[in-house]
């Protein structure tokens, strides 16, 4: 058989079974804030979950994709040798879906980003030699993954802050939800459309201006907003509930809320997870189509659209299960918390999948419920498990390096 | 990893807690019936109302330690875990007087003097008076949770505070007047029934202390 046709579809096979884990396990940290807090049924999640991934994954993977398949190795160390490239591609998916595989049974928390990021710096580092790593940018990288989780509380808390102060505190906190909720609306949907106009859109091949972005993306956040206050008033206050719990109909209108920001969620999600599945397919098709490592080569939309196709399959197989498990747990998240911790936490993920940064979206988004705690917003907060999740990546990169090292020379020795 | 998200929520403590007071309040209820019973001396249902007291005791155990078992150290919450921990010792000790006081009347087959049968009975329900409102206070929790303590939410906790003073006052205030009646009548009694009645009157007055320092660890939460 044609060597190409075998490094393509090995590598979409891999590719697509890396993309259904995400799917059907990472999905639910995105989604599981919104059904917890009872703003979406499981059925409406799957259904938001699987239109805005895909559009994420589509409209703003792009950059993320890019870093993954050619910021972190130095092409030019393959010039000689392009197949090395490929080997170590597809060695890299398969050492990260494995280890997804293995960490998620044992109930480990592992980010996929880890993952795939340890596993190409380890065949990289191993397989070729040391120079082979672009080690400032998987420095940079590394940072981000220190930063992102504290943008997101730092953001969280302020939003949650506000909230208090605007909302909470006030006399008559339903009127003022009424009168407020809708400005977050239009602040959720301004900041996604916004970056992803500005950084996603030139991966679909539309070019607009840096005026015309701003005044595309205002127009939709006040069209979003407009549909979100429509709603919003058609909420009755219910007095025999408010007697036993005095939020409920407050809660109700932050509910609005969270449908916008748990689409926000799901597309940041797709923008930047779906790329840890498709950024290494991306660079095994474009040496297999033209038998160079090349940093230049342009990112194929079908690769893209592979991406947003596998994560949604995982996400109708698996993620449903998975995100009404992880729901019924976090049941005290309400809807005024829930959109707080999941608007800092989709804004700072789509800010990176802007830049190409391939960040945790999971520690992004318990970065996120910590600062609602700290903004007193949430009950209790285990800081042990916070700790375990935010050091799962000291483990996790070396785990992703060292089945990637052993992928890579199986496959060296296999391969044509 | 999907677990890892749902498991960094620790359990609230909130809910529980209201829980809690409630079973705290059930119990200081029952003294009602409980003296009013004595009063009459009708034992079978002093008896009854006994062992309904006594189980609301246990029941308000079981519950403080299985709170303090959901609150290890590592949780992070908008207010210390220690006053959460101490507001949690003294509803405790309402059921805990309310098990005493009735356990000495039982025990000693106690009799309410005549004289000062009405004044004790109005005693008991200004006390239980106390921890109803002490309930109705802590019932307030979970919104001053919602609200991260402060605002309009607190305003009316401070408030349901104040009135909660006043029935501890007003307590303090028939206490004093219940033991100048006892004492008006004491050399008539056996010693040893004056005694204990001295110290019924006492522990029945220790629950609308115990109410009063619910309030203060409610507000010791407001002023964080």
């Amino acid at each position: 058989m044609d060597q190409q046709v075998i490094y393509i579809t090995l590598a979409a096979l891999f590719g697509i079974f890396m993309a259904w884990g995400i799917g059907a396990n990472d999905v639910a940290n995105a989604m599981a804030t919104s059904v917890g807090s009872k703003a979406l049924t499981i059925k409406q999640a799957i259904l938001v979950a699987a239109v805005f991934e895909f559009l994420g994954a589509v409209l703003a993977g792009g950059e993320v994709t890019n870093t993954v398949r050619k910021g972190i190795v130095d092409a030019n160390m393959f010039t000689g040798a392009p197949e090395l490239m490929v080997y170590g591609m597809l060695a890299s998916l398969l050492a990260a879906g494995t280890w997804l595989l293995i960490a998620s049974s044992n109930g480990w928390p592992v980010s996929t980003t880890h993952s795939i990021v340890g596993a190409i710096v380890g065949f990289a580092a191993v397989g070729i030699g040391m120079d082979a790593v672009q080690w400032g940018e998987v420095g940079k990288i590394v940072m981000s993954w220190v930063v992102t989780p504290l943008i997101a509380g730092f953001l969280a808390f302020l939003i949650y802050q506000s909230v208090q102060k605007l909302i909470f505190s006030q006399e008559d906190p339903l009127s003022k939800a009424k009168r407020y909720v809708p400005v977050y609306i239009f602040l959720a949907a301004f900041t996604l459309t916004l970056v992803t106009i500005l950084k996603g859109l030139k991966h679909v091949g539309l070019h607009i201006s840096i005026r015309d972005s701003y005044i595309l993306a205002t127009v939709i956040a006040v069209l979003i907003s407009l549909i979100g206050a429509y709603f919003i008033n058609k909420i009755e206050s219910n007095p025999k509930a408010e007697k036993k719990e005095h939020f409920v109909t407050v809660e109700r209108v932050f509910g609005v809320l969270m449908i916008v920001t748990a689409c926000g969620m799901a597309f940041a999600h797709g923008s930047n997870d779906v790329a840890n599945a498709i950024g290494p397919i991306a660079a095994v098709v474009s040496i297999a189509q033209t038998g160079v490592v090349t940093a230049q080569s342009a990112l194929p939309l079908w690769v893209l659209v592979l991406g947003g196709v596998g994560i949604v399959v995982g996400l109708a197989t698996f993620g449903r299960h998975v995100i009404a498990t992880v729901g019924e747990k976090i049941t005290h998240l309400t809807p005024s918390r829930g959109f707080a911790a999941e608007l800092a936490a989709a804004t700072t993920i789509v800010i990176a999948s802007g830049t190409g940064m391939p960040i945790s979206t999971t520690q992004t988004l318990v970065g996120a419920v910590l600062g609602v705690g700290l903004a007193r917003g949430i009950d209790a907060i285990d800081l042990r498990v916070v700790a375990r999740i935010f050091v799962s990546w000291v483990v996790t990169i070396p785990a992703g390096a060292g089945l990637a090292i052993v992928f890579f020379f199986i496959f060296k020795a296999v391969l044509p | 990893m999907a677990n890892m998200l749902a498991n960094i929520f620790g359990s609230s403590p909130v809910q529980p807690l209201e829980k809690h007071i409630d079973i705290s309040y059930c119990c200081a209820k029952q003294l009602r019936a409980f003296f009013r019973a004595v009063v009459k001396d009708d034992w079978d249902t002093a008896t009854s109302v006994r062992s309904e007291i006594e189980r609301l005791e246990h029941e308000a155990d079981d519950l403080k330690k299985a709170i303090r078992l959901s609150l290890p150290k590592s949780l992070f919450m908008p207010v210390p875990r220690q006053d959460l921990l101490e507001l949690l010792l003294v509803q405790d000790k309402i059921a805990n007087r309310t098990k005493d006081v009735s356990g000495i009347a039982i025990g000693r087959r106690m009799q309410i003097p005549a004289e000062i049968a009405e004044q004790f009975l109005d005693f008991v329900d200004r006390n239980v008076d106390a921890a109803k409102q002490a309930r109705k206070s802590v019932r307030e929790l979970d919104e001053l949770f919602t609200v991260g303590f402060r605002g309009a939410e607190v305003d009316l906790v401070t408030a349901l505070i104040e009135e909660l003073d006043r029935i501890e006052t007003d307590t303090d205030d028939k206490q004093a007047a219940l033991r100048a009646a006892l004492f008006k009548i004491e050399k008539d009694m056996d010693p040893i029934d004056a005694v204990f009645m001295y110290k019924v009157i006492e522990l029945t007055g220790e629950i609308a202390d115990m109410a009063e320092r619910v309030g203060r660890r409610l507000e010791l939460l407001l002023s964080h």
